[in-house]
C-alpha cells in the first residue's frame, strides 16, 4: 500500500511538473510570437519599432499603386489620417484594389517603408477585414453602412 | 409551400427531441421500461423529421426555389447541380441543419444498436435529445433556413466561388460527422455518470471510432482543399478555424487510446469520462469559433451577435453541466485497476499527457487573441512560429514514443524486450537519417530528425504487422494508423524543408525556372465557364525544346457573386508537386506567375488516408468478429 501511495505521489508530481513545463513553453511562445495589428496612424505615432513584425491594415490609397521591376509593387496604406508606404515583392491577391481594404504582414525598415512579406487575400468585394473597419472607426473615417 | 413543410418538420423534430430528452433521462431509473421505449422511438422519429426538413431544403436548392430566402441569397440557377446540393451546407443556416441531421443520425444509431445496458442507452438518448433540442431551438430562433422572401426574385445571389469546389461537397459533412460523433461519446459518458454503469467505454467505442475516422479524413480533406484552392501552396496555416478542428482530433485520439485501456484493463475510468466530455466540448467551441462570426475567414458565413450569444450559452450549459455531473458522480465510480510503471497502460498515460499538452498549446494560441481583444481591444495574431515552438516539439516527442506502446504488454511490460524488438525500426530510422544527410540538400537538422522519426514509426508499424500475421483485420489498425503518422510526417518535413518557390512577371514567350522545371508562358486566353469568366494562362512545361505538358492555371471572375478567385494548376508525380497560380495582370499581356515545387507534398494527405484506413480496419474487424462470436472476446481482440 505504501509503495502504491509513493508511486501515486511520484506520478502526480511528474504530471504537475509536465504541466508547469508546458505552461512555461506556452507563455514563452506567446511572448515571442504574437503579432500586433497596427493602423497607419499607429505607425505615424511611432508605436511600431523598426524590424518588428506586425500586421498593417487600412485602405489602399487611391492612385498609389506602382509596379516596379519584376514582381515588385509599391502602394500606400491609409486610414484617412495617416498613410504608410509599402513595398511588396509578390503576387497581389485577386481583389487588391485601390480604395479597398487591405491587411498586410511585414516590418518597417530604416527608411520608414513597410516591407510586406504577405498581403492577405480578400475573396469578396463586399468583405472588409474587421481590423480595418476598427482602424477606420478610430480615425473617424468609417461611415456606418458605407460598405 | 415546400418551405412550410420544412418549417413544420423542424417543429415536430423539436417536440420529439424534448420527448426523447425527458423519456431518456426518466429511463435511467430501473422501472421505467416504457420511457426507454419512448426514447428509442422518438430518436427514430427525430431522424425522420430532421431528414425531411433537410430533404426539403435540398429540394429547394436543387430546383432553385428563390421564394426561400436562404436559397435566393446562396444559390443561382446557373450553378452546376453538385454545387447546388453542396450549397445547402455552404451557408450558416444550412450547415447548422446538417449539424442537427448528423446528431439525429447518431441518436438513431444509439437507439438502434442498443450497445451497453438499457439504462445506459436510455441515458445516452436523453443527453442526445437535450443536445438536439438545444440546436433545434437555435435553428428555429436564430438561423431558420426556411424564411420566406417576398417578392420572389428571378435570380439568386450565388455561392462564394471558393466554396464551389468538390472539396466543399465532402469537407463539411465529414467534419460534422466527426464533431457530432463525439456527441455520442459525450452522451454515453454523461449517462455512465448518471447510472454508474460500467462498460460505457465499450458501448461508445464505435462512435468514438467513427468520429475519429471522420475527423481525420475531414481535416486531411480540408488541408488538401486549402492547398490547391487558396493559391499560396501551403497545407496548414494555423488558422483559428483549422485549429478548431485539430483540437477535437487531438482529444479524440487521446480518448480512443484511453478508452482502450478502460475497456481492456479497467484503468483510467474517470479520466476517460473526462476526455469524452472534453472532446465534445472542444467540438462545441469549434462550432462557436466558426459559426459565431468572432473570426473572419472563409468559414465565417455570418456575424450575428445573437447567434454567438446563443451558442455561447449552449456551450456554457453543456460543458458546465457535464463537468458538474462529473464532479458530483465521478467519486462514486470504482477506482482504476493497478498497473506497473512499465506497461501498455503507462505508455497510454504518456500518449494522453502529450496529446492533451499539445492540444493545450493549440487551445491557448487560438483563444488568447480573442480573449485579449475582448478584454482591452488589443488586436493580435498568433502565427505559425508560436506553434513551431510549442506544439511541434511536444507532438514530435509523442511520435518518438509511439512505437513503444504496442510493443509493451498490458499490466506489466518488459522495456528491454520492447527495445530489442524495435531494433530493426531503429535501423530504418538510421538509414533514413543517413540517406537524407548523404543524398539530399539542403540537409537541415529538422528534416533529418523528422525523416528518422518517420522511419522509426513506419519500421515499428511493419514489425507490428509482421508480429500479428494471420490475426484478424482489427489487429492491424494501430500499426496502420501509426504508419500513417509517419507518412504524413515525411510529407510535412519534405515540403517544409525542400519547397522551392519562384515568382516572375512574364510576357508571352518568356520562360522561368522553378526547382528542376523550366516553364514557358504562352499567353492568356479568355474562357467562359458555366457561371464564371476566366483568364486562362497557357504554361508549357519544357523538356529541352520539347513541350512535355501544358498547365492551365486560371483566374476566374464570378459575376453573380462579384468575386474573383484563382484556380491553380498542379502536376504531380505522386512524390513531387509542381504547383502554378496565376497572379495579377501587369499590363501589355504580361502576367505575374507564382510557381512552387513541393517535394513529397502528396504524402501529407496519403498519410491521413492511411490513418483513417487504420480506423476503418479496427471498426470493420470488430463488427465481423461480433457476428462470429460473443461480444467479449471480440472487444479484447480489437483492443490489442
Amino acid at each position: 500500500m505504501n509503495a502504491k501511495k509513493k508511486r501515486r505521489l511520484a506520478f502526480a508530481a511528474a504530471l504537475v511538473l509536465a504541466g508547469a513545463g508546458v505552461a512555461g513553453v506556452i507563455v514563452y511562445g506567446l511572448g515571442q510570437n504574437t503579432m500586433y495589428f497596427r493602423s497607419p496612424s499607429d505607425v505615424a505615432a511611432k508605436m511600431v519599432g523598426e524590424g518588428v513584425a506586425f500586421r498593417l491594415g487600412g485602405l489602399v490609397e487611391k492612385g498609389s499603386l506602382q509596379h516596379g521591376a519584376g514582381a515588385q509593387v509599391h502602394f500606400r496604406v491609409t486610414d484617412g489620417n495617416s498613410s504608410v508606404s509599402a513595398d511588396y515583392n509578390g503576387v497581389l491577391p485577386a481583389l487588391f484594389r485601390e480604395g479597398q481594404g487591405v491587411v498586410a504582414t511585414g516590418r518597417m525598415d530604416a527608411r520608414g517603408i513597410f516591407i510586406a512579406n504577405e498581403v492577405l487575400a480578400k475573396h469578396d468585394e463586399k468583405y472588409m477585414p474587421p481590423e480595418v473597419v476598427d482602424a477606420l472607426k478610430r480615425s473617424g473615417r468609417w461611415k456606418e453602412g458605407s460598405q | 409551400m415546400i418551405g412550410e413543410l420544412g418549417q413544420v418538420s423542424l417543429c415536430f423534430a423539436l417536440a420529439l427531441s424534448l420527448v426523447m430528452a425527458a423519456a431518456g433521462l426518466m429511463g435511467t431509473q430501473a422501472p421505467n421500461a416504457v420511457a426507454r421505449k419512448l426514447a428509442s422511438s422518438s430518436a427514430m422519429g427525430l431522424l425522420v423529421f430532421v431528414g425531411l426538413a433537410f430533404g426539403v431544403l435540398t429540394y429547394a436548392f436543387v430546383v432553385s426555389d428563390f421564394s426561400v430566402l436562404l436559397v435566393a441569397s446562396h444559390s443561382h440557377t446557373l450553378k452546376p447541380l453538385v454545387y447546388k446540393i453542396s450549397g445547402v451546407w455552404g451557408n450558416h443556416e444550412g450547415s447548422m441543419l446538417l449539424w442537427v441531421l448528423v446528431l439525429s443520425l447518431y441518436a438513431a444509431m444509439v437507439a438502434g444498436l442498443k450497445r451497453g445496458g438499457e439504462r445506459l442507452t436510455s441515458g445516452a438518448l436523453g443527453m442526445q435529445g437535450l443536445l438536439a433540442a438545444a440546436f433545434l431551438l437555435f435553428i428555429l430562433f436564430t438561423s431558420n433556413p426556411f424564411l420566406r422572401l417576398d417578392p420572389t426574385p428571378f435570380e439568386g445571389a450565388g455561392l462564394t466561388p471558393l466554396l464551389q469546389d468538390p472539396g466543399l461537397a465532402m469537407h463539411p459533412p465529414m467534419l460534422y460527422a466527426g464533431y457530432v460523433g463525439l456527441s455520442a461519446a459525450f452522451s454515453y459518458a454523461a449517462a455512465a455518470l448518471l447510472v454508474g454503469e460500467e462498460g460505457w467505454a465499450r458501448a461508445a467505442r464505435p462512435f468514438m471510432l467513427i468520429a475519429w475516422i471522420a475527423l481525420t479524413s475531414g481535416i486531411a480533406l480540408g488541408s488538401w482543399w486549402a492547398y490547391y484552392e487558396l493559391g499560396w501552396g501551403g497545407f496548414w496555416a494555423w488558422d483559428p478555424v483549422e485549429n478548431a478542428s485539430l483540437m477535437p482530433w487531438l482529444i479524440a485520439t487521446a480518448l480512443l487510446h484511453s478508452a482502450l485501456a478502460t475497456e481492456k484493463s479497467g484503468a483510467f475510468r474517470t479520466w476517460t469520462l473526462l476526455l469524452a466530455i472534453a472532446g465534445f466540448s472542444l467540438s462545441l467551441i469549434g462550432t462557436f469559433l466558426v459559426r459565431s462570426g468572432v473570426l473572419s475567414s472563409v468559414h465565417a458565413f455570418a456575424s450575428d451577435p445573437t447567434r454567438g450569444f446563443f451558442i455561447m450559452v449552449l456551450i456554457a450549459l453543456a460543458i458546465g453541466g457535464a463537468l458538474a455531473l462529473f464532479a458530483w458522480r465521478a467519486p462514486t465510480l470504482q477506482g482504476g485497476a493497478a498497473f506497473a510503471p512499465v506497461s501498455r497502460e503507462s505508455a497510454l498515460v504518456l500518449n494522453n499527457v502529450f496529446l492533451v499538452a499539445s492540444c493545450a498549446c493549440v487551445f491557448v494560441g487560438t483563444l488568447y487573441p480573442l480573449v485579449l481583444d475582448a478584454i482591452n481591444g488589443t488586436k493580435i495574431t498568433v502565427g505559425p512560429p508560436y506553434y513551431a515552438l510549442t506544439f511541434a516539439p511536444i507532438f514530435f516527442a509523442l511520435l518518438v514514443l509511439v512505437p513503444f506502446g504496442p510493443a509493451l504488454g498490458w499490466k506489466r511490460g518488459d522495456l528491454k524486450a520492447a527495445w530489442r524488438s524495435l531494433y530493426p525500426a531503429l535501423g530504418l530510422a538510421a538509414v533514413a537519417a543517413i540517406a537524407i544527410l548523404a543524398i539530399v540538400s539542403p540537409r537541415g537538422l529538422a528534416a533529418t530528425g523528422a525523416f528518422a522519426v518517420a522511419g522509426w514509426l513506419i519500421g515499428a508499424s511493419l514489425l507490428d504487422i509482421r508480429k500479428r500475421r494471420g490475426a484478424r483485420a482489427s489487429a492491424f489498425a494501430a500499426a496502420l494508423a501509426h504508419a500513417g503518422l509517419g507518412i504524413s510526417l515525411m510529407g510535412v518535413a519534405g515540403t517544409t524543408a525542400w519547397r522551392s518557390e519562384a515568382l516572375a512577371v512574364l510576357a508571352p514567350g518568356q520562360t522561368m525556372t522553378v526547382g528542376p522545371y523550366t516553364l514557358r508562358f504562352d499567353g492568356v486566353t479568355e474562357e467562359k465557364g458555366p457561371n464564371y469568366f476566366a483568364d486562362r494562362a497557357h504554361i508549357a512545361l519544357m523538356d529541352g525544346s520539347r513541350v512535355k505538358a501544358m498547365l492551365l492555371p486560371e483566374h476566374r471572375f464570378y459575376p453573380a457573386e462579384g468575386q474573383d478567385m484563382n484556380d491553380t494548376a498542379i502536376r504531380t508525380t505522386g512524390l513531387r508537386d509542381l504547383y502554378l497560380a496565376l497572379g495579377d495582370d501587369r499590363g501589355g499581356g504580361r502576367f505575374a506567375l507564382r510557381a512552387y515545387v513541393s517535394p513529397l507534398a502528396p504524402l501529407i494527405w496519403l498519410g491521413g488516408l492511411v490513418m483513417a484506413l487504420g480506423g476503418i480496419l479496427s471498426f470493420w474487424g470488430r463488427v465481423r468478429v461480433k457476428e462470429a462470436e460473443p461480444a467479449a472476446p471480440a472487444v479484447a481482440l480489437a483492443a490489442e
